[in-house]
C-alpha cells in the first residue's frame, strides 16, 4: 500500500513535530528512569527552568537567538537545495568580525559598535561559507563535505589565532582581550530587571529582523524565486537562465552571514571577547531547528525557542538533579535532535496512513492519482 | 512463478475451441473512491485477433488491463478466459491463464544476455545450465514459429530497442502466453521497427494467439487491428470492427466531440533567416559528441521540423540552441547576432535575444512542478521588469498575468495558486506554451510539443504553433512523432547519429522515405 496522500498542512507543521517531540521526551524519560530518577520531576524542573521565572526565560531566549541565526542559515541554503553543515565554523570565525571591530571601536558607542560588529561577523561568516560555495560552483566539490571540513579548519584556525596572535600579554586563557568600554552592547535586563542576570541582549531584535528578512528574501524577491527554482529543480533553473554557479556562491554567502551573527550574541552579548569554542554546537543544532521548523521563519522561531528551552532547562536540571550529569543533558538534547531532526520522517508514513483511515475518500483519491499516473 | 509452472504452461494444450472469445469482461467496475476508473465495462476479445483499445489519458484503459493482468481486482464484474470464469488475483495467476503483458517500459536486466532475460524468474532449478539449454531450444522454436529472430547470447543493452521489445514478447511466449497485452508498444520505435513489430503481431495472430494493443495512435489501430474498442472517462463507448470505422470517427468517440486530425494551415511565406546554426558540434554530459557539424537555418514565417528517432542528438541540439549547453564549436545566430555561450546562464541571453524555448521534457526542465502555477508562468522571465524593477518580485503583477494567460490558453483548472503538479500533462504543456508564446519571441524552439498530451489539447497546441508561424515567427520543431513533424512542418530535416542526414518537403516525402533517413540511410541511397 504505497498510495498516500500528503498530510494536511496543519498536521505537517504542527502535529508531526509535536509527536516527534513527544517521542523524544518518552525516550529521554526512559533514560532518566533507567538511572533511577523520576522523569516527571525532571520534566517539571526543565519546564520551570526554561519558562518558570524571568531569568530562565531570558536564558531561553538568549539561546533561541543563536538558534534562530543558525537555523535560518541552514534554511536559506536548504531552499536553494544546498545543505550547509558548516554553520558552526561560520559562526566561530564570525567571532573575529564581531570582536575585532568591537575592540577597535571600544571607545565610541554601542550604537556604532553593534551595526559594525554585525556587518563584520556576517562578512567573515559569509566569506567562510562562500569558499565552499565557490568550490561547489566552480570545482564540483560537494558543500556537505567542504562545509564539514571548514568546521575543522575554523576550529584549528581559531585555536592558533587565540593562542598565538589574539591573546593579550599576561593572560593564560586562549581568548582575545575583552570589550570593556562603550562598545559593550546593552543587555535587556538593563531595561527589564525581571530578566535577572540572563545574557539576553539587543541581538535578539536582530534575530527577529533576520527572520523577517529571510521571509521576504525567499518568498518576495527575485533572488528568492531563483533560489527556490534551483532548490526544487536545478535543470529548470538552468533552463530559466539562472546561473546556478553564481547563485550557489551567493546563497552560501548569505547562509554563512546569518550563521556569523551568532558571534555577536555570544561574543559581545555574553563573553565580551572570543573564547575557545564559544559556539558549543549551536551550528549543528541549527540543522535540527531548520528541519523542525520546515525551513520557514515562523517554524524556525518556534523551534529555536524550543531548543533554547531545552538548553536552559537542561542546565537547570543539572543543578537540581545532581544524578543527572552534564553528559545526561547532552544525551537528552541529542535525543530531541535525533527525533525531530534526523528521524523527522519516522512517524510520517504511519501518520499519513492514520489520516487516511479516518478519511477514506482521501485514500481513494491518492490511489486514483497513482493509477492515473501510470496511465499510458 | 516457479519453475515447474513455466514448464507446464509452455505445454498446456491449446484452449478448447468451443467459444470464440479468448477474453470476456462483463460489467467490470473499478472505483478509486470518487474516481470511477471503469464503469460497467463489457469487452469481448475474439481468439486469434488483434484487438485495439484506444482512449485518452485517464480514460481507464490501463486500469482495465491492470484488472485483466491481476494488478487490481475489480469491484464487481466477471472475467472469463477461454469461456471459463476466472478470478485473477495477481500477474502469476494471469500468466497461468495464458495472459502475458508487454509493458511500455521494458522490464529487462540490461547486462544479462537475451537468453538469461527470457528465463529470469522461470528457471527450473538453482543451477542454470539445464534451464538455459532448454530455453535455448524453446527460443529457437518460438523464433521460427513467430518470425521473432534474436541472438540469444547478445547482451540486452547492446541490442536495439526493437530487439528488446522482441525479448519482452518472447518472455511472455516462453511463459506460455496465449493472449498478449501490449501497452503503447511503438512509442520507442522507429517506423521501420514498428512495421517489424506489426509483422510479428500479425504472425502471432495467424498462429492463433490473441493480441490486445493499447495505443493512442489511431494510425496504428487502423493499420493492424481487427477490432477496436474505444474508452472515454471510464466507459466503454464503442467496440467496432476496424474495417468499418475511420480515424475521424475514433477520435470523435475518444474525445466526445469532433476533432480535426489534420492541421489546417496555409502555405508558408518565409522571410529572412532568424535562426542560423552553423557547423554546430555539441557534446553530452559524458563528453560524447552528440551533434556533429550541424548547419541549418530557420526563416521568419516557417516551421522547420527535425525528425529522428529519440536519442540521435536532437536533445543536445535543442539544449545548445536554447543556451543551456555550450557547444564544442560552431555558432548560433538569432536575428543575425551571434550568441555567446559563456557562463552557465546562456538561456537568459537567448531569451533576451527573443528566442523562446519550449523544452522537450516539461517536468524535468520547463516547469518546477512544486511551484504554484503563477510561479511557473514567470519562470525564465523572473528578472524582467514586468515583475518589478528592483529586487522585489511583484507577485500581484505576476499573478494577474498568469490569470490572463490561463484564460487565453484555456488552462484548467483556472486557478493560478494551485500547485503545478496537480495540472494534467496537457495543461502543464499549455502553461509552458503560454509563457513562451506570450512573450512575443522572434524565434520559437519547440521540443516534443504534444508528448503525453490528450488529443483535444494537441489540436489546440498545433493551432497555436501555426498561428505563431503565420505571425512571422521562425519556428524550429523537434519531435519524435513523425506524424506531427509531417503535418506541421514546412521543411523537414532528418537527424541521425548527430548529423542532419537529409532534408525533405513534407508535401512530397513519404513516410517510408523519411523512415529510411531516420534509420541512417542517406537520402541518395534512399532515392535509388
Amino acid at each position: 500500500m504505497s498510495a498516500r496522500r500528503p498530510l494536511p498542512r496543519w498536521a505537517d507543521v504542527a502535529l508531526l513535530p509535536a509527536l516527534n517531540l513527544l517521542l523524544a521526551m518518552i525516550v529521554s524519560g526512559i533514560v532518566v528512569a533507567l538511572i533511577g530518577q523520576n522523569p516527571f520531576e525532571a520534566v517539571q524542573i526543565m519546564a520551570y527552568g526554561a519558562f518558570g521565572y524571568g531569568e530562565g526565560i531570558g536564558y531561553t531566549l538568549h539561546f533561541a537567538t543563536d538558534f534562530v541565526f543558525t537555523g535560518l542559515a541552514v534554511a536559506v541554503a536548504a531552499h536553494a537545495g544546498l545543505f550547509n553543515i558548516g554553520a558552526e565554523g561560520q559562526a566561530y570565525v564570525g567571532g573575529l568580525g564581531a570582536v575585532l571591530i568591537a575592540l577597535a571601536l571600544d571607545h565610541t558607542h554601542w550604537m556604532i559598535v553593534l551595526p559594525c560588529a554585525i556587518i563584520g561577523s556576517a562578512l567573515i561568516g559569509g566569506v567562510w561559507a562562500f569558499i565552499p560555495g565557490y568550490l561547489q560552483a566552480k570545482r564540483g566539490s560537494h558543500v556537505v563535505i567542504t562545509t564539514i571540513m571548514f568546521n575543522f579548519i575554523a576550529s584549528a584556525l581559531m585555536v592558533y589565532l587565540l593562542n598565538n596572535i589574539l591573546k593579550p600579554k599576561g593572560v593564560m586563557e586562549p581568548s582575545t582581550a575583552s570589550v570593556t568600554g562603550a562598545g559593550k552592547i546593552p543587555q535587556l535586563h538593563d531595561w527589564i530587571p525581571a530578566l535577572g542576570y540572563s545574557p539576553l541582549n539587543v541581538t535578539a531584535f536582530f534575530a527577529i529582523a533576520a527572520l523577517i528578512f529571510v521571509y521576504v528574501l525567499i518568498w518576495h524577491t527575485k533572488l528568492g524565486f531563483a533560489m527556490r527554482t534551483m532548490g526544487f529543480n536545478p535543470t529548470a533553473s538552468r533552463y530559466a537562465g539562472i546561473s546556478n554557479s553564481r547563485l550557489i556562491m551567493i546563497v552560501m554567502a548569505i547562509s554563512g552571514a546569518l550563521a556569523g551573527m551568532v558571534a555577536v550574541n555570544e561574543c559581545l552579548g555574553v563573553q565580551n571577547r572570543i573564547v575557545l569554542n564559544f559556539t558549543s554546537g549551536y551550528g549543528f543544532v541549527g540543522i535540527a531547528v531548520a528541519l523542525m521548523g520546515r525551513n520557514h521563519p515562523i517554524g524556525i522561531a518556534l523551534a529555536a525557542v524550543l531548543f533554547g528551552a531545552l538548553y536552559q532547562g537542561g542546565l537547570e536540571l543539572q543543578f537540581s538533579m545532581p544524578a543527572i550529569t552534564r553528559d545526561m543533558i547532552v544525551v537528552i538534547q541529542a535525543l530531541v535532535i535525533l527525533f525531530t531532526g534526523a528521524m523527522e520522517g519516522l512517524l510520517r508514513p504511519g501518520l499519513e496512513n492514520a489520516f487516511m483511515l479516518y478519511r477514506p475518500e482521501q485514500k481513494a483519491e491518492a490511489t486514483a492519482r497513482e493509477t492515473v499516473g501510470t496511465e499510458g | 512463478m516457479n519453475a515447474s509452472d513455466a514448464h507446464d504452461l509452455a505445454q498446456r494444450p491449446s484452449p478448447a475451441a468451443a467459444s470464440p472469445w479468448a477474453i470476456e469482461l462483463k460489467g467490470i467496475n473499478k472505483s478509486f473512491g470518487p474516481v470511477r476508473a471503469n464503469r460497467d465495462i463489457d469487452l469481448k476479445v475474439k481468439r486469434g485477433t488483434i484487438h485495439g483499445i484506444v482512449g485518452e489519458n485517464g480514460a481507464g484503459k490501463s486500469t482495465l488491463m491492470s484488472i485483466l493482468y491481476g494488478f487490481y481486482t475489480a469491484d464487481s464484474g466477471e472475467i472469463r478466459v477461454n469461456d471459463k470464469p476466472a478470478a485473477i488475483t495477481d500477474s502469476r495467476h494471469a500468466l497461468a491463464l495464458g495472459i502475458g503483458m508487454v509493458h511500455q517500459h521494458f522490464m529487462l536486466v540490461d547486462n544479462f544476455s537475451i537468453l538469461e532475460n527470457v528465463i529470469l524468474g522461470a528457471e527450473d532449478n538453482a543451477l542454470l545450465r539445464s534451464s538455459l539449454a532448454k530455453a535455448r531450444k524453446e527460443l529457437k522454436r518460438l523464433a521460427s514459429d513467430y518470425n521473432l529472430d534474436v541472438d540469444p547470447d547478445a547482451i540486452v543493452e547492446d541490442v536495439s530497442v526493437g530487439q528488446q521489445q522482441r525479448v519482452e514478447i518472447l518472455k511472455a511466449l516462453y511463459r506460455g502466453a496465449d493472449t498478449l497485452i501490449l501497452d503503447e508498444p511503438t512509442g520507442v520505435l522507429t517506423p521501420a521497427e514498428a512495421d517489424d513489430l506489426f509483422r510479428v503481431l500479425r504472425t502471432l495472430r495467424d498462429q492463433g494467439k490473441t493480441v490486445i494493443l493499447i495505443t493512442h495512435k489511431l494510425r496504428e489501430i487502423m493499420a493492424i487491428t481487427d477490432a477496436v474498442s474505444v474508452m472515454r472517462q471510464g466507459h466503454m463507448v464503442a467496440t467496432l470492427p476496424t474495417a468499418e470505422t475511420s480515424p475521424e470517427q475514433l477520435a470523435e468517440l475518444m474525445v466526445g466531440r469532433r476533432v480535426l486530425l489534420r492541421v489546417e494551415k496555409g502555405p508558408a511565406h518565409p522571410g529572412k533567416a532568424l535562426l542560423e546554426v552553423d557547423n554546430l558540434e555539441v557534446e553530452d554530459d559524458l563528453g560524447v559528441l552528440r551533434v556533429k557539424s550541424v548547419s541549418f537555418n530557420v526563416r521568419a514565417g516557417e516551421i522547420v521540423g527535425i525528425a529522428g528517432v529519440a536519442g540521435n542528438g536532437q536533445s543536445e541540439l535543442l539544449e545548445a540552441i536554447s543556451g543551456m549547453r555550450a557547444p564544442r564549436q560552431g555558432t548560433v545566430r538569432v536575428s543575425g547576432a551571434p550568441v555567446s555561450f559563456r557562463g552557465d546562464n546562456g538561456a537568459s541571453r537567448l531569451r533576451e535575444a527573443k528566442l523562446a524555448h519550449v523544452p522537450e521534457d516539461r517536468q524535468r526542465m520547463g516547469l518546477v512542478v512544486q511551484f504554484e502555477e503563477w510561479e511557473n508562468s514567470i519562470l525564465g522571465y523572473q528578472d524582467d521588469a514586468t515583475y518589478g524593477r528592483g529586487p522585489i518580485l511583484d507577485i500581484n503583477a505576476a499573478r494577474a498575468e498568469a490569470r490572463e494567460r490561463i484564460r487565453k490558453f484555456d488552462i484548467r483548472p483556472d486557478n493560478c495558486r494551485l500547485k503545478t503538479a496537480s495540472f494534467s500533462g496537457g495543461n502543464q504543456q499549455k502553461i509552458v506554451l503560454a509563457r513562451e508564446m506570450e512573450r512575443n519571441p522572434d524565434v520559437l524552439v519547440v521540443g516534443q510539443p504534444t508528448r503525453g498530451v490528450d488529443i483535444g489539447a494537441i489540436e489546440f497546441i498545433h493551432n497555436q504553433i501555426v498561428k505563431m508561424r503565420d505571425a512571422g515567427k521562425a519556428i524550429l520543431l523537434v519531435s519524435v512523432e513523425l506524424d506531427e513533424i509531417r503535418s506541421l512542418s514546412d521543411r523537414i530535416l532528418v537527424m541521425f547519429d548527430g548529423r542532419i542526414v537529409g532534408e525533405a518537403d513534407p508535401a512530397v516525402a513519404t513516410e517510408g522515405e523519411l523512415g529510411l533517413m531516420m534509420a541512417g540511410i542517406e537520402q541518395k541511397e534512399a532515392a535509388e
